[in-house]
């Protein structure tokens, strides 16, 4: 993990310095070194936006996406909270246009072009969500979906906060 | 997880999610493969108890049909290319003809999900493996497109994707330079419901493949195997396949 | 027989522009992988029913010799033949600098030849792939240690154990290589214990073959003296070789022959199989086999050193046409799961595969030929691996008996 805590390091005194411009004015400052992170679609919960403190999840997301990997894929569980899928459900729009992760306005290029990181993943999963395709009504599989019950939706559409935001309570 | 309520938070949206999952099916009847009381909780692993299987009665496969290749390609989105030789075919009907009798029929041919599968003994880097339930599939993440899986595989049930593709299922990844097969429809399976073909021969009321475990006596499958006569694709090779005909 | 004197060769301008040459065709070759990878396998002629293609082809084949390559410096050090003595550390470069070239083509025919560490640190024992990947890389090791031995004369004395125990391995690494065929089940063409042999003794051949169009190819360049006694020696064991294997097709197809559910791919092959069929009666047996062993036996032609040369030439087109034939023919033919039926599908069920070698498979295979060339080149440049002299006076221990013999 040492290529990873460089990366850590590099990232953390980068957001640091970020955090408060990203506050104030969402769009990327490209002078001043910092990056736009799109917005979430949703909160994980009234405490916290994603699944993990947002502090973690910067750090060591790829941990916990690398255990669920082969745990999901080996043993056939298939929890939604650590699943890259539901990353992908909540940080990327399922609007046509949304991006696709060879653009910098995909939530996870975003931030791998600023650090450097390249990453395989999206050679075979999908870079966007599912969009309402014929699939979710022809069975019922996606009903079962954590974020997709309705306590979790009422949380997002009230307390819409760029997930950003939570960085800046740890200055 | 390092926060006890993270978990519950997440628990319960889980079993709320279950439930109206499990409304949903309601009006679907026939696709369940367990009573839901009965179905595995989604943070449990898969044991080798339970052993998926399918049966495929060919009498009653229409000639022509391709109702189950079609739904395949649509729940994986395996569309392709247009370029027969290289696009990719978990499951394809097989037109077969006596050469003596001239007798003519046709069955969908898959990944047999053998109990000892070639494909799991050749792979180098352990990508192809067999899951504890039986179902053989292919870890991408560790496939490094060899594609000596393929020269052994007695079915030819396995491709190659020959090219890069874009907006995959988000629960059927695959991906350039990866071996592909049929996976059970693992992702349905896991919910407690059964795969895209069956589920499409069943909606057309063809009725030609049952799907279930092969361990439990009591599930329509294993009382189906007691009952006929089945076989084995190429049973010479003592693979003891978890796909079964009737009527070839 | 004096004590042999190694030398590098000379370096300088011609040495550049030699290595340049083959420079050209490994970069082509490392444009053909990117353009492979870059768009897919479809832009290859290979297909989901033809898998392994011409890389393959030229990779199998670089490996099998170069396994074989290492026999003369088996013969000197573990058949204590001392006429092979002065060839021994040549033969040592040259199985691993075939044996690099092989395994490059291999991984760039990867479908995902960035995940290398993948398949060095993911091992499923029961793979023969797997176990490949461990003899090959050993066999360097192994080889490589021997070359020290050899050449490190503080440890000459170990040379004999070296030299056997890289026999050993080798004979463990081809072994492995037919294997992957002969571990196959599913299809007619392979699942027999014969694939292991068949591979060892091709190996002797190919190998040998490259051994003396180098060995002749380097002296001529570097303008050393190489007699006939030595050359000689080799072109006669080429010639034994090349009948053995001659001897186990033979078998081979005589086995298959006889049991009537392999007559569909006996009848393939040997019949009506079209290229697989021409390649299989002219190149490999006939320009591959037949000819070449005319030539090294022939009163006239034997003694010819142009001859020699064009026989072991046929012999390494016949090797890659008997490669072409076992890997890409054995998939071509449809694979029998329906006995008594006549089989058709959508993915090409029961008929033979078609498959036209796409020109950037053809550079990578060549590729692989170019970058062992090259390492040898560079291995006798840099380190002292080549005698300085071969002539008849040099090596030939009976040598003046024989002259004097002659003149009396």
């Amino acid at each position: 993990m040492t290529n990873y805590s460089f990366i850590t390091l590099i990232l953390g005194l980068l957001l640091g310095a970020g955090a408060p411009v990203m506050a104030g004015d969402a769009a990327a400052d490209e002078n001043s070194g910092s990056f736009y992170i799109p917005e979430a679609q949703r909160r994980f919960s009234d405490a916290q936006g994603c699944v993990e403190p947002t502090d973690e999840m910067r750090i060591n997301h790829m941990e916990y996406i690398l255990d669920q990997r082969d745990v999901t894929v080996h043993e056939g569980i298939r929890t939604k909270q650590y699943s890259l899928v539901e990353c992908i459900n909540c940080h990327v729009s399922d609007a046509p246009d949304a991006p696709r992760y060879e653009s910098e306005e995909h939530f996870c290029n975003s931030c791998h072009t600023y650090a450097s990181v390249s990453i395989d993943c999206f050679q075979c999963h999908a870079d966007r969500p599912l969009k309402s395709s014929g699939y979710q009504h022809r069975s019922s599989i996606n009903n079962g979906h954590a974020h997709t019950s309705a306590d979790a939706a009422e949380v997002t559409r009230e307390q819409p906060q760029v997930m950003a935001n939570e960085g800046t309570g740890n200055e | 997880m390092s926060e006890e309520s993270n978990i519950d938070i997440y628990r319960r949206r889980f079993l709320s999610g279950t439930a109206s999952a499990a409304a949903g099916l309601a009006v679907a009847p026939g696709v369940m493969l367990t009573e839901v009381a009965n179905a595995r909780p989604a943070d449990q692993a898969v044991t080798s108890e339970v052993r998926w299987g399918m049966l495929i009665d060919t009498n009653k496969c229409d000639n022509g049909c391709n109702d189950c290749v079609s739904a395949c390609n649509e729940e994986h989105n395996l569309g392709g290319f247009d370029r027969p030789g290289t696009d990719a075919q978990w499951i394809r009907t097989v037109t077969l003809k006596d050469k003596q009798t001239g007798n003519v029929q046709s069955l969908p041919l898959l990944c047999q999900h053998c109990e000892h599968p070639p494909c799991v003994d050749v792979c180098p880097t352990g990508a192809s493996f067999k899951r504890e339930d039986g179902i053989v599939l292919v870890d991408k993440h560790i496939c490094i497109g060899c594609r000596y899986c393929m020269m052994a595989c007695p079915y030819k049930a396995r491709s190659f994707v020959h090219e890069k593709l874009q907006d995959q299922m988000p629960y059927s990844p695959r991906g350039k330079g990866t071996v592909e097969s049929c996976t059970f429809c693992v992702h349905r399976v896991d919910e407690g419901i059964t795969p895209a073909c069956v589920e499409a021969c069943t909606a057309e009321d063809h009725n030609a493949m049952t799907f279930g475990d092969m361990n439990d006596p009591d599930s329509e499958i294993s009382q189906q195997l007691e009952r006929y006569s089945s076989r084995q694709i190429r049973a010479d090779l003592d693979l003891n396949t978890g796909v079964r005909y009737r009527g070839i | 027989m004096k004590q042999q004197e190694f030398k590098e060769i000379s370096g300088g301008k011609p040495f550049y522009m030699v290595l340049g040459f083959f420079g050209l065709f490994v970069l082509a070759a490392l444009g053909s992988a990117w353009y492979m990878e870059h768009n897919g396998h479809w832009v290859t002629g290979m297909n989901n029913q033809i898998v392994w293609g011409m890389p393959h082809v030229f990779a199998v084949f670089l490996i099998v010799a170069a396994s074989g390559a290492l026999n003369v410096a088996s013969i000197s050090s573990v058949f204590q033949k001392t006429a092979y003595k002065p060839l021994a550390r040549l033969s040592g470069l040259l199985a691993i600098a075939l044996l690099v070239g092989g395994l490059a083509v291999l991984v760039l025919d990867l479908g995902r030849p960035d995940r290398l560490i993948v398949a060095m640190t993911y091992y499923n024992f029961k793979s023969i792939f797997a176990w490949n990947i461990i003899l090959y890389t050993g066999f360097m090791v192994v080889v490589g240690i021997y070359l020290w031995m050899m050449m490190e004369r503080k440890m000459n004395r170990f040379t004999k154990v070296a030299g056997f125990s890289a026999f050993i391995w080798r004979l463990i690494l081809t072994t492995g290589t037919g294997s992957i065929f002969g571990f196959l089940v599913a299809r007619s063409a392979y699942d027999t214990a014969i694939m292991a042999p068949m591979f060892i003794v091709m190996s002797f051949s190919f190998g040998l073959a490259i051994f003396i169009l180098v060995l002749m190819g380097l002296y001529n360049w570097s303008d050393r003296p190489l007699g006939d006694s030595i050359l000689f020696k080799l072109k006669n064991l080429l010639g034994v070789f090349v009948g053995s294997v001659l001897y186990f097709v033979l078998a081979y197809h005589l086995t298959n022959l006889y049991i009537t559910r392999d007559h569909g791919v006996e009848e393939f092959i040997l019949l009506n199989g079209g290229i697989y069929t021409s390649l299989f009666w002219i190149v490999q047996v006939g320009l591959g086999s037949l000819v070449p062993l005319a030539l090294l036996y022939g009163p006239s032609t034997g003694q010819s050193r142009g001859w020699i040369g064009i026989a072991s030439l046929l012999v390494i087109i016949g090797g890659l046409a008997q490669m072409y034939v076992i890997i890409i023919g054995g998939q071509a033919f449809p694979m029998e799961m329906f006995p008594g039926k006549e089989v058709s599908s959508a993915f090409y069920d029961g008929v033979v595969g078609s498959y036209t070698p796409s020109l950037p498979e053809i550079i990578l295979g060549i590729g692989g030929v170019a970058i062992a060339l090259a390492a040898t080149f560079v291995g006798v440049r840099v380190l002292r691996f080549l005698p300085s002299s071969l002539a008849d006076e040099a090596v030939d221990p009976h040598y003046p008996a024989r002259e004097a013999e002659a003149t009396a």
